[in-house]
């Protein structure tokens, strides 16, 4: 983002604060985990701008969120930003040790062992009966620096917690994009062995996002937990990784605020879809892909940056 | 000792019911190059599609025989239907595209199929036992097997040889061989690959749907089999390799063996060695058993 | 007489049974032109990635400016200052010719610890500076804004061969810089390039089948058969060698500047 990018993201972020002032909660309740899930779906970002996509980020979402809740369950810890950081740490860790696997594979591959990974999570969890097993288990109420609100205190703060963690997220990771390492992503995706010519180390790059985006699912992970107050073995299993894809490609690539303003766009149609038909609303979801990949292959965003660039040129 | 022939069997059973399911999505990866997530979908249409049939033929006192064809041929209709559908109506759209994008867009088919299912036979689930009633047993020794499962290790055994024939000594299975090797050679030498693409795709469908029918005597239809059908394909199609039929014959081996194991022995990890087996197999040979990586000229 | 700046002694590669390379003693001073001829499979391309570090010698050994880089991994030779271009020219289709140098330029200058790769804007003075400069160098500025998927050929190959010169390399390694340019363009192409490489002192190392080319551009020349030099002079003599011109270029029409059967 350029300087005025900068200020409209803040003041966006700042707008979304205070309209908790004003929103019912349902919508705030909707919001807080449309944020969360932006997260994951910004890793998403991170990594397909390098040319990988993977149907696994399911996986640290789930590691972020049943680390909260077991770290609830265990130890009592109940502190919000303490649950958080242990979930994204836990999941960035890892991530970390499955990188060296997976930062060797591209395309297909990657895409189905990233799937692999995040089902073998899966059938562990299902199989865990101390876990719950397919019915998982709730999450600690969380507090805040010792203070416990309650009801829609909560509901407040975990909204501002989402959001200021998705502000910060939101500029590391645009800051990240216009460093060397962060903008290397499409040169990678063209062309990776002459970025190795060139003398960079593609895996240890393409390891590096596979960190950062396995945090950032970690983080999204925790903080839903925090939201929903409920893990179960289905935050790892595949259609999660499926919908956090189909949000990336709906939203596009483009830019950081993409993963938000998609994921907003995504739990909304969700809600209302659910609301009135139930029966077909996988069937809007795959129409909606579909017409995605067909005439808007860059995502909304693309649009966006289309109309940006068209006014610029009729401005004098 | 009992034990290890129970595994040995169940893991065949399921093996069989693998690559049933399997070869399909293999053939049409191998061919057009499609991870085909919609196979999810041919495999419930055939699951649903048999449950109706059984449900209209068995209980009329007719031989069960008849109803075996029935399954087997609705089922496979369907496919046929679908996958033309499919092919003509969408894969073409999107070729050329890159592949990431064609599992994205097959997956978008599959969502949506699945509520068109929903549509058609409604969220309930079917319970379409009758043909393995009417199969019946086998003992051996102390085991009890049932035929229906017998007579689907013998089905899969069946395809294997079949395919088997096909690939290597008819014409068109060798077209298809080379436009598995390459394309755009086949192209040149007037293979019309469009044809072949159409032709894959459908027998791909068939047999995904045949796969659902034979299974659908063995499970609870109901929604979402489709769903978990697809990793399955997917693990056992990885481990032999995208794209090769031996190797979804031996993925479908491994695989079946090893959670006939698991099953027996260690419960807990049922699900786990599945794609366990899968991300082993992965590390060592990247791009499963049966294929080599194609290097870049530059 | 200052040492030199590539020296290669007794080099050889063998993949089991395969001996792609043997017996290679040759040394290079600074700044020289050397045109590298063979035919395919002669040894030229295993010479050249060993010298880069893309494959491991079964023995010998490689010294740059006097350093041993035997063996060294490609990034740290690279780094050192050893930098090649490609018979299929290796851009970034999705960018323009200028981000193509400015990410090259970008690699080159940005601190070699990995951490210095996230601080480190890509568009950095530096590198946009000498992005420009490069564009010039190379002729090739009024590309300067065009996607690199839609240029043509000879543009292609000069913006890899750019590519290769930012970062500042001392030494570089052509392969067929020419390849798949047509005839009448071809002079001129190693025209730009050879001034370009020369205004940056640096030595070159150039793999070519055109003869011409070679005669006109190379300051000397290294002939390779079956996986050794089987000669190393100047143009005229390598070429009128008698070995040379019966295994690779073919008999010198009496008269004629061209070569004849040229692979």
């Amino acid at each position: 983002m350029a300087q005025h990018g900068r200020i409209a993201a803040s003041s966006a972020f700042l707008a979304a604060a205070a309209a908790a002032f004003v929103l019912p909660d349902w919508m705030i309740s909707l919001a807080t985990i449309a944020f969360a899930n932006g997260l994951v779906v910004l890793g998403l970002i991170v990594l397909w701008r390098a040319g990988l996509v993977s149907f696994g980020q399911a996986l640290y979402y789930c590691i972020g969120a049943y680390a909260v809740a077991l770290v609830g369950r265990w130890t009592g810890v109940s502190d919000a930003i303490l649950l958080v950081l242990i979930g994204g740490a836990s999941a960035g860790l890892v991530s970390f040790v499955v990188g060296f696997l997976l930062a060797r594979y591209r395309e297909i591959f990657f895409a189905m062992l990233s799937l692999a990974l995040s089902m073998i999570l899966y059938g562990v969890l299902v199989k865990t009966e101390s876990l719950g097993s397919t019915d998982g288990f709730s999450v600690i109420v969380p507090t805040f620096f010792g203070y416990a609100p309650h009801q829609d205190g909560l509901l407040v703060a975990l909204y501002w917690l989402v959001l200021a963690v998705c502000a910060i997220a939101a500029f590391l990771v645009d800051a990240y994009f216009r460093s060397v390492a962060g903008a290397l992503a499409v040169p990678v995706r063209d062309n990776e062995i002459r970025v190795e010519f060139l003398g960079l180390s593609v895996s240890r790059l393409i390891h590096t996002k596979l960190v950062i985006s396995g945090l950032l699912g970690g983080v999204g992970g925790a903080l839903a937990a925090l939201a929903v107050g409920h893990v179960d073995p289905n935050m790892s299993y595949w259609t999660t990784s499926g919908e956090f894809v189909f949000i990336t490609i709906l939203a596009g690539a483009g830019s950081v605020g993409a993963a938000f303003v998609g994921s907003l766009l995504f739990e909304s149609v969700r809600s209302f879809a659910f609301a009135i038909l139930p029966q077909l609303w996988q069937m809007l979801l795959g129409s909606v892909l579909l017409l995605t990949i067909l005439f808007l292959p860059q995502g909304l965003g693309s649009l966006i940056t289309h109309l940006r660039r068209r006014r610029r040129v009729e401005a004098p | 000792m009992l034990t290890a022939f129970a595994i040995l069997v169940d893991g065949l059973v399921y093996a069989a019911y693998l690559f049933i399911v399997a070869i399909g999505l293999t053939l049409i990866f191998g061919v057009m190059k499609i991870l085909n997530v919609a196979h999810g979908s041919f495999y419930t249409f055939g699951a649903y599609g048999a449950a109706t049939a059984i449900g209209i033929y068995f209980d009329r006192g007719l031989p069960a025989a008849g109803g075996f064809l029935l399954m087997a041929l609705f089922a496979m209709a369907l496919g046929l239907a679908l996958g033309l559908i499919l092919e003509r109506g969408v894969m073409r759209l999107v070729y050329g595209r890159d592949e990431v994008v064609m599992v994205l867009v097959t997956y978008a088919a599959f969502l949506i199929l699945e509520d068109i299912v929903i549509l058609i036979w409604g969220t309930g689930s079917y319970a379409t036992y009758q043909p393995l009633l009417a199969a019946g047993n086998t003992e051996v020794g102390e085991l009890i097997l049932s035929n229906y499962d017998l007579g689907l290790i013998v089905v899969a055994a069946l395809l294997a040889a079949i395919s088997y024939w096909a690939l290597k000594f008819t014409r068109y299975g060798r077209l298809l061989t080379a436009v598995i090797f390459d394309r755009e050679t086949a192209a040149a030498f007037g293979i019309n690959v469009k044809v072949v693409y159409t032709v894959t795709f459908v027998i791909g469908a068939m047999l995904g749907a045949l796969g659902g029918a034979i299974m659908a005597p063995k499970i609870a239809v109901t929604l979402g089999i489709g769903v978990e059908v697809i990793v399955l394909a997917f693990a056992v199609v990885a481990i032999g390799g995208m794209g090769s039929i031996e190797g979804a014959l031996i993925g479908a081996l491994i695989v079946g063996i090893c959670r006939a194991a698991a099953v027996h022995l260690v419960p807990q990890i049922e699900l786990f060695v599945i794609y366990g087996v899968m991300a082993l197999v992965l590390l060592i040979r990247p791009y499963g058993l049966f294929v080599r990586a194609q290097p870049r000229k530059i | 007489m200052s040492a030199p700046i590539l020296s290669v002694r007794d080099l050889g590669k063998r993949f089991g049974s395969l001996i792609a390379a043997r017996d290679i003693t040759v040394s290079f001073p600074a700044q020289q032109t050397v045109g590298v001829i063979g035919s395919n499979g002669a040894g030229k391309t295993t010479f050249i990635n060993m010298v880069t570090g893309h494959l491991r010698p079964t023995h010998g050994a490689i010294h740059f400016e006097e350093r041993d880089i035997t063996g060294l991994p490609s990034r740290t030779i690279k780094a050192m200052g050893i930098s090649r271009s490609f018979q299929v020219a290796q851009i970034f289709p999705s960018l323009t010719a200028f981000d193509n140098i400015c990410v090259a330029a970008a690699i080159g200058h940005a601190p070699k610890h990995f951490i210095g790769h996230v601080c480190t804007p890509l568009r950095s003075r530096e590198a946009v500076a000498e992005a420009e400069i490069l564009l010039d160098l190379f002729a090739i500025g009024r590309y300067r804004d065009t996607l690199a998927a839609t240029l043509p050929q000879g543009v292609r190959k000069l913006l890899d061969i750019g590519m290769a010169v930012a970062g500042s390399p001392r030494l570089l390694l052509l392969d067929e810089p020419t390849s798949g340019i047509s005839i009448e363009e071809k002079f001129d192409l190693m025209q730009v390039v050879m001034s370009a490489l020369r205004s940056r002192r640096i030595t070159v190392l150039f793999v070519e089948h055109d003869m011409e080319i070679v005669e006109r551009f190379a300051e000397r020349v290294l002939a390779f058969y079956d996986g050794t030099v089987i000669a190393d002079g100047t143009p005229a003599a390598t070429l009128a060698d008698a070995r040379v011109q019966a295994l690779i270029s073919g008999p010198k029409a009496k008269g004629a500047a061209g070569s004849v059967a040229d692979v």
